[in-house]
């Protein structure tokens, strides 16, 4: 009788040390779902606001294609239409007050001009997107050319 | 044929040799008021969501469609039904509006757009039709909401007070003019002014 009394006590402590090491191992692990427990739905963030300030904002890196600074709900880009276009095509642009398109939007692979916008440009959220007013989920340790070099003359120059 | 005609407009000409004309006076009231409660009372039931959608045509096609709009669903909650845009609100209006809907009775009896293939055929012309009863009346049916005198250019974006504080003030563009595709799909924009 007793030494199962002390098998029990003994199973019981290991499974509590075992429970809470799982738990505090669990703290550590980087996971999408947060502090959320597996069996318990996570409250989803409240949805931002775009951006909608049609104020055209500074590119990261020479080639990013530049970001939406405005609202783009409902606006159709298919087979039938390309509601981007009505704004930012060439011949649009001086009634719009719209930026164009770059050029190399109306190249084909081969470098050939086209009149209207190529089609491998045509989907333009492809590379475009509108912003959201929000922290980013994960820090960015991206550093910019600019910054690189600049930082480089400095430490040039401390030699 | 002649003779039938002239039968009945004498009818008519002759006095009434039974009724009293308090009778027909009165009662000619009475029936007049039910007559036209009647009429009116079935034109506005035309005139709901409920009947438009009542047909699979609307309901499958243009209505979807609307649902994933602004016109739908929105932060303060007010939103459109089919007859807000497209019939007059005015009863003249909606009265001429009504007679050229007897044509969409005909559609329907005849299937003219019901599988969405044929919807899809038929889509640039119907929306044309939109089009240019929207341009000709100044968007009345934008207006019937959207007022004008009452625009707070402050809280609109730069890119809508510019637009609205010029074009639309001095009357050069209306609505319809920018704003095509709100509430629906577009069809092929091909060809179309400003696309």
């Amino acid at each position: 009788m007793k030494t199962m009394i002390n098998h029990l006590v003994k199973t019981l402590v290991l499974s509590i040390l075992f429970t809470t090491s799982v738990l505090a191992a669990d703290k550590h692990v980087a996971t999408l779902r947060g502090e959320v427990n597996i069996d318990t739905q996570a409250e989803p963030s409240a949805i931002a606001n775009t951006v909608n300030k049609d104020i055209k904002q500074g590119r990261n890196y020479p080639m990013q294609p530049p970001v939406i600074p405005h609202k783009i709900r409902n606006y159709e880009v298919n087979l039938n239409s390309n509601k981007c276009m009505s704004c930012h095509s060439r011949n649009r642009t001086e009634e719009s007050q719209a930026p164009m398109v770059s050029v190399t939007h109306y190249m084909d692979r081969d470098g050939n001009f086209l009149a209207e916008i190529s089609p491998r440009r045509y989907f333009c959220n492809q590379c475009h997107a509108p912003q959201k007013d929000v922290k980013p989920l994960v820090e960015n340790t991206f550093i910019d050319m600019h910054t690189l070099m600049k930082s480089k003359v400095n430490t040039k120059n401390e030699h | 044929m002649k003779e039938i005609i002239k039968i009945g407009w004498q009818t008519l000409k002759k006095p009434s040799a039974y009724f009293s004309l308090g009778f027909l006076v009165i009662g000619g009231f009475i029936a007049g008021v039910i007559f036209w409660g009647g009429f009116n009372t079935a034109l506005e039931a035309t005139n709901t969501e409920e009947f438009c959608i009542s047909c699979h045509e609307m309901e499958n096609n243009v209505y979807e469609e609307l649902k994933t709009t602004i016109h739908f669903s929105n932060r303060s909650g007010v939103r459109a039904t089919c007859p807000d845009c497209h019939v007059p609100h005015k009863w003249t209006d909606k009265i001429a509006r009504k007679m050229q809907a007897s044509k969409e009775v005909w559609g329907k009896i005849f299937g003219t757009i019901n599988t969405r293939d044929k919807f899809l055929a038929h889509r640039k012309r119907l929306a044309q039709n939109e089009w240019t009863r929207l341009k000709a009346n100044d968007s009345l049916e934008c207006r019937n909401c959207h007022n004008f005198d009452y625009m707070d250019f402050t809280a609109q974006s730069s890119r809508a007070s510019q637009q609205h504080s010029t074009s639309l003030a001095d009357g050069e563009k209306t609505c319809i003019d920018c704003h095509k595709g709100i509430a629906h799909q577009l069809p092929d924009m091909k060809g179309v002014e400003g696309w």
